[in-house]
């Protein structure tokens, strides 16, 4: 089956895609069309929304009702989309900055709503498409257009961040562990309510050159050696836990969902006078 | 359903002709003098299985009715002057990608917070250039709780025939004032529905077929898998950056609203029989026109009114006519002049233009408009 993802999931017609040699965003593309194979979903209730970035332009090239949308408010159309119609299976992709900076509002309010919507972030860290200005992932110290000099900010977890504004799934993987990411994916899919998937991801054109970070195969190795499960890091030593990043699932309840509740209120006045 | 007699609000009677002309989803967020909008779908939508959300700003109190829309339901969205700033991007995002969708702007005074709880016509250049870039704009405007009732019907029905975002330009004055108003039958209510694709036929987005006026729509999850973009987008529905095809996307976007200006103009002419002074006004300053036209002509001064319903595309060809016969025209707008511009630009040089208008949070009053016109005859 995993071969025929091409066939079956994307517009073949619309390929080769805009991004960079050794970017990381098809990996993490092909992983959403994985989970969504594996769990047989209904191509016509798919319903994948993005807003603006290098990576809000995946929906283009996926074979589902697609919606690319305005800079940072794919979760407030998806919102939209998914409480007139909640048969649908509706999957945010999303950036860093997409997602975090002028999208945070709507992330906080959607994952607050517990709606059910399954957010996917690549996160690479950095503005791709404008080319290469810091975003809020960006590390401190980190070197970006707009962070010449070093960014002085602190950065974003935006996983740990779903999770605190009621996010029932949250959970974190990287364009190396594509096993995980799939997983999580289809987990995220799975669960009635809003769940955050983040893939990190590598940018070698902007992130990579401008931060000296070698070679894509350099970039992803960091990733397979820098991300660490939630699960075992207690376990290890304390040097090896230094300049560790987390992945792994980080939150995983059942709540009420929104457009449950909502149509709970509708039959629950049905009968009633106007 | 017979047609039922009430005392109404402007705004109530724009949610119940709303509902009547088919809104089942509506997604806002609170601003004053607009909240009854946003109250009142919050009561009523769910019985008629209809859906509400309180966004959590203006710009995703749009996106979200954007995309309900998308979805298949006939969607609203409500707010006033800094709501109607914020709401922008989307509303030029409505247009590009042709998704039928009413705004109604209850106009308060302005710039920034300005006169919360006033009445203002300051948007009216802001309801036709305040997305960016060229795009086509339909924008009524109603002058008394009836009218909002008819317009809001039309307002919807011409967003799903034209497959555009339709604002409702109303003001504080004609959406808190009470009169009574007649609400028809909902049998006597015309309505128009989004044409869906043939069946059974290869499914173009974005291509209008011969002897229609707008690509048909598909609703997300029918079986049809498209695309949807603000980027300039071929029949297809795919982003296209060929400059070609740019051209020919935008001829068609302004096209469609205009080759159809009979259908979608509207305006009313008052007194105008045996009129030797011409007024034009708009809105609830035109209730303001009528009193001071009937002084007026108790003065022995003959004056009438042209009044513009649809703003946007403006009444040009009428009033161009109209104009030749009148040497003088006071424009009256509670602004420091902004349709004033546009009827400059119509009569050209028939008449001379005159302006009366202010930005205060004060109506102006029917003398004012009396000593206006004697000043200027």
């Amino acid at each position: 089956m995993s071969s025929n993802l091409i066939n079956e999931y994307f517009r073949e017609s619309k390929l080769p895609h805009i991004w960079c040699p050794g970017c990381s965003h098809g990996i993490v593309t092909r992983a959403i069309a994985k989970a969504i194979d594996e769990l047989g979903l209904d191509k016509d209730k798919v319903t994948i929304v993005s807003g603006i970035g290098c990576s809000s332009r995946a929906p283009g090239y996926m074979d589902f009702n697609t919606l690319h949308t305005t800079h940072g408010r794919a979760l407030a159309f998806a919102t939209g989309v998914k409480l007139a119609n909640p048969e649908l299976d509706v999957i945010v992709i999303t950036g860093d900055g997409d997602a975090s900076a002028i999208g945070g509002n709507h992330l906080i309010h959607a994952a607050r709503r517990n709606i059910d919507i399954t957010t996917i972030v690549f996160n690479n860290n950095i503005y791709g498409m404008t080319g290469g200005q810091y975003s809020p992932t960006t590390p401190t110290g980190a070197l970006g257009t707009t962070a010449p000099h070093g960014n002085i900010d602190k950065p974003f977890d935006i996983a740990q961040l779903a999770a605190a504004a009621g996010a029932t799934y949250a959970a974190r993987s990287t364009a190396y562990h594509t096993t995980q990411l799939i997983k999580y994916i289809k987990k995220g899919i799975q669960n009635k309510g809003f769940s955050l998937v983040e893939a990190a991801s590598i940018c070698p054109t902007y992130y990579g050159r401008k931060n000296k970070s070698g070679s894509p195969v350099k970039m992803m190795e960091h990733l397979k050696n820098n991300f660490v499960d939630v699960k075992i890091i207690d376990k290890l030593p304390e040097e090896k836990k230094a300049g560790k990043e987390l992945m792994g699932e980080f939150k995983d309840i059942t709540a009420p969902e929104y457009t449950a509740e909502y149509l709970k209120l509708i039959d629950r006045l049905k009968g009633a006078a106007k | 359903m017979s047609k039922k007699i009430k005392l109404m609000q402007g705004n109530e009677a724009c949610v119940e002709a709303a509902l009547m002309a088919g809104m089942r989803f509506y997604a806002g967020y609170p601003i004053t003098p607009s909240t009854e909008l946003a109250e009142l779908s919050a009561l009523h939508l769910p019985y008629y299985g209809g859906k509400f959300i309180q966004m959590e700003d203006e710009i995703a109190g749009i996106a979200a009715a954007i995309g309900g829309s998308l979805a298949g339901l006939k969607s609203m969205t409500a707010t006033s002057g800094p709501g109607f700033s914020l709401k922008q991007e989307n509303i030029g995002y409505a247009a590009i990608a042709e998704i039928p969708l009413v705004i109604v702007n209850v106009q308060r005074g302005g710039p920034s917070t300005g006169l919360p709880t006033s009445p203002a016509q300051g948007d009216v250049m802001q309801a036709k250039w305040g997305t960016h870039g060229d795009h086509p704009v339909i924008a009524l405007s109603p002058d008394s709780v009836t009218e909002t009732f008819n317009l809001t019907i039309r307002a919807f029905n011409l967003a799903e025939k034209y497959r555009t975002p339709v604002i409702l330009l109303t003001d504080e004055v004609v959406g808190h004032m009470r009169e009574k108003i007649e609400i028809p039958a909902q049998e006597d209510i015309e309505i128009y529905d989004r044409v869906k694709p043939k069946e059974n036929e290869e499914y173009v987005p974005f291509k209008t077929e011969e002897g229609e006026i707008v690509p048909r729509m598909a609703n997300f999850g029918e079986g049809h898998r498209y695309h949807v973009t603000g980027l300039f987008h071929d029949e297809s529905g795919f982003p296209s950056n060929s400059s070609e095809n740019a051209e020919v996307m935008l001829d068609h976007l302004m096209n469609k609203i205009d080759n159809n200006l009979d259908d979608i103009i509207d305006y009313e002419e008052y007194m105008m029989d045996d009129a030797e002074f011409l007024i034009v006004s708009y809105g609830s300053t035109a209730r303001t026109v009528r009193s001071a036209i009937k002084a007026l002509r108790a003065e022995g001064i003959k004056a009438g009114m042209f009044r513009a319903i649809t703003l946007w595309p403006s009444p040009e060809e009428k009033l161009a006519e109209i104009s030749k016969k009148f040497d003088k025209i006071l424009v009256a707008e509670m602004n420091l002049g902004q349709y004033v511009q546009e009827v400059q630009r119509i009569v050209k040089s028939n008449s001379e233009v005159y302006h009366i208008g202010r930005a205060n949070g004060e109506v102006t009053t029917p003398s004012e408009i009396v000593n206006k016109v004697k000043e200027v005859l």
